[in-house]
């Protein structure tokens, strides 16, 4: 009856931020939803809270876009990077992913459930996507000291596909993000975005 | 100035910038928000807001009702099902009217994210005959609560305000008014009997009310909430209430094929606004995230007019939120192709945290109840109704906040015996302490565990109403202080607490059981 008429935007992203609630999905999705705004773009951010919060599946949705935002939540096949803090957990939104859409996704999983597949099986459906970058964001996060910080690991890998936003302005983000837990966890978490966000630019250069 | 921001937080700095004098509430997700960021602003701080939780949503309610009658703006937020709990003083404020602005916030849970139910709270204003807000977007909530304030004090009704889940939980920038306003001072009702409801009175009240309810639809505050858009597609109208819209123009955004669209968010609305669509198109579907509300009506009971589309027929589920791609299919607009998960994905339930003293008392409690056989735990609602899940499947129901100890009381006066309830500290101040009288006073043959964690954990570790004072309000309530015992939860002590469950379970008496264990992540917290 309808055709779907909806315009190209110019300027989108349709990004999904999945993991295990206490992963630090949400620290994520709010530094690039900071630098986002910063950037003059409009958003909309959806979240989980609630029960899931505890060990559960947790995902966000975060849309940026120059144009309006009407839905909060991204119609299924039209997202176009879902950045995963697990890597079982980047699996469970492939229905969302657009056909050149990218995932970018720690390699670590997150083992608190019984019969957790065998994370080769994990990764070889992972490398089955055409665009994807995957990362050991644990060995990167206690390399540079610092084993929280590897959802911010994994937010550098993803730096350089965000496009909308640029990599100063999450540095920005970041420094804002964590001002009130003081200097040094600051520059740990810059740190290890950098460190992310190199590792994903040597992966890109490899595969040319 | 923008800033970002929670449909939920923005609401409670709209409520600041709205002059609101008292901000009320009892944690449920997915609401809480609200008055965490009431607590946590500055402003709000600064303006010496009235802002604490309370014991329970009813408590809430009538604190705000006191707030209002004092003649200042009051807000109280709640999750769907906590106005039922509050459902008495609610029902009742509508009729006694307010004094200062009333909004009462409810944030529905369709799919049930993390509640018992998926009741949409739009009855409850129409049950109630009060004006009814739904927004479709964050801005749009910050705007309406402006407007719901005067429009509260103006016909002197309380207002509510319904959120879902997904508008609550979404952050957008938000444009904050930069006329804001005082708060307001003292001022008594001008008609001293206009809060005492006694049968004559209330009569005399409810006429008011009825009347009330019927001018306000006219009213420019409400109305201008919904809006008409004419489309080209002619054959089909829609009519979208809140977030439903949204889905809507993400499907259909274009000009060009463009239908005439209704959208609905506010409630009641005059009948020319629905004449109008229906007198454009052949057919309505009608798009509602919750119950089929407005559907039902539009339909009547002969639905033997014009044709309806919507959840009663199928062409949306009849249940379960909606999202953009339920709607493109409502609608015969054909999604994208997508591939579907891996098999290799296996389903990750929530779970207790690692060292949750719920995991302690769980394994005590299985091990103290394995001579008696299984369906004789009643649980209530919190972070332990977790214990359903293998490995522990301790227990056998959790219907409604502080049903664990009334209904064991209720299955041992079947002749279930023993019968045992594990509860909360946060849920037992909020509805357990009066089951417990009952208990006590009928020397009920059950055992009441009380899982004290001194927090309230599952909405993420508000203050928890009563602690360090359980131990009095138990002696206070009547239990024996020889069958008031307290636990410590740890995996040390497993033997000694087996132990006091087999007495206490043992006891042809009420016995309470504190199960008294700092909530790991509210412990994480501090040490940080």
């Amino acid at each position: 009856m309808y055709s779907n008429g909806k315009k190209k935007k110019e300027m989108k992203k349709d990004i999904i931020l999945s993991g295990v609630g206490g992963q630090g999905i949400l620290t994520i999705t709010s530094v690039i939803g900071l630098a986002a705004m910063k950037s003059g773009l409009r958003l909309k951010q959806s979240e989980v809270h609630g029960m899931s919060q505890r060990g559960g599946d947790v995902q966000s949705h975060l849309r940026i876009s120059d144009g309006t935002i009407f839905s909060d939540l991204i119609p299924m096949g039209e997202c176009d990077i879902i950045i995963s803090v697990e890597p079982m957990e980047a699996l469970r939104y492939i229905p969302w992913l657009s056909k050149n859409g990218w995932v970018i996704t720690n390699a670590v999983p997150f083992e608190n459930i019984s019969g957790y597949p065998p994370i080769s099986d994990i990764i070889s459906e992972l490398e089955k996507i055409d665009n994807h970058i995957i990362i050991d964001a644990g060995e990167v996060a206690s390399r540079i000291n610092s084993p929280l910080s590897g959802n911010i690991v994994v937010l550098g890998a993803a730096s350089p596909y965000l496009e909308v936003v640029s990599s100063s302005s999450l540095e920005d983000a970041i420094r804002l993000f964590f001002s009130t837990k003081g200097e040094d966890i600051v520059e740990k978490n810059i740190l290890a975005f950098n460190e992310g966000k190199r590792i994903s630019e040597a992966i890109i250069r490899s595969k040319k | 100035m923008n800033k970002l921001l929670l449909c939920n937080e923005a609401v409670a700095q709209a409520a600041i910038d709205a002059g609101v004098s008292g901000m009320y509430a009892y944690p449920g997700t997915p609401s809480t928000e609200i008055m965490e960021y009431f607590i946590s602003s500055e402003e709000a701080a600064k303006k010496n807001i009235h802002r604490q939780w309370s014991s329970n949503e009813k408590t809430a309610v009538e604190a705000a009702i006191g707030m209002s009658y004092a003649g200042k703006r009051a807000m109280v937020a709640m999750k769907h099902v906590g106005l039922n709990v509050a459902a008495d003083a609610f029902m009742n404020v509508a009729v006694t009217g307010v004094n200062g602005g009333l909004i009462v916030v409810v944030a529905d849970d369709p799919s049930m994210h993390s509640s018992q139910n998926e009741q949409d709270s739009r009855f409850y204003a129409r049950f109630a005959n009060i004006p009814c807000y739904e927004p479709s977007n964050q801005q749009e909530a910050y705007d309406m609560v402006f407007d719901a304030f005067e429009l509260s004090e103006k016909y002197r009704l309380p207002v509510l305000m319904r959120l879902v889940t997904r508008l609550a939980h979404s952050r957008a920038p938000i444009k904050f008014k930069t006329d804001k306003n005082h708060q307001k001072n003292i001022t008594l009702p001008d008609d001293p009997m206009q809060y005492i409801l006694l049968p004559a009175n209330a009569r005399k009240r409810n006429k008011i009310l009825i009347e009330n309810y019927e001018m306000v639809r006219f009213d420019n505050r409400l109305s201008k909430f919904n809006s008409f858009e004419d489309g080209k597609e002619r054959r089909m109208g829609v009519i979208a209430t809140g977030v439903a819209y949204n889905y809507l123009k993400e499907n259909i955004s274009s000009s060009e094929n463009s239908c005439p669209i209704l959208k609905i968010s506010a409630y009641p609305f005059p009948k020319d606004i629905v004449l109008g669509i229906f007198s454009r198109c052949e057919e309505v579907i009608v798009l509602e995230d919750g119950y089929p509300f407005l559907e039902e009506s539009l339909r009547g009971l002969l639905d033997n007019g014009r044709k309806i589309y919507g959840r009663m027929d199928g062409t949306v589920p009849r249940d379960g939120e909606l999202n953009p791609n339920i709607v493109a299919r409502a609608l015969g607009i054909s999604s994208n192709n997508y591939t579907p998960v891996p098999s290799v994905v296996k389903p990750r339930p929530p779970q207790f945290c690692k060292g949750c003293s719920h995991i302690d008392m769980y394994l005590a409690l299985n091990e103290a109840m394995r001579q008696y056989g299984n369906g004789r735990v009643f649980a209530d609602i919190g972070c332990y109704t977790l214990g359903a899940l293998p490995p522990y499947k301790s227990i056998s129901s959790t219907v409604d906040m502080g049903a664990s100890i009334t209904m064991a009381i209720g299955a041992a006066d079947a002749g279930l015996v023993p019968s045992v309830a594990v509860i909360g500290d946060s849920t037992f101040t909020h509805s357990g302490m009066t089951g417990l009288l009952d208990a006590v006073i009928k020397k009920s043959p059950i055992t009441v565990i009380i899982s004290d964690n001194s927090t309230t954990a599952m909405t993420g570790g508000q203050k928890s109403q009563a602690t360090g004072m359980l131990d009095k309000i138990c002696l206070g309530l009547g239990v024996e202080p020889e069958h008031m015992r307290v636990i410590a939860p740890l995996p040390k002590h497993h033997e000694e607490n087996v132990g006091i469950l087999r007495e206490e379970i043992a006891y042809n008496g009420v016995s309470v059981i504190i199960s008294r264990r700092e909530c790991i992540q509210t412990a994480k917290r501090k040490r940080r």
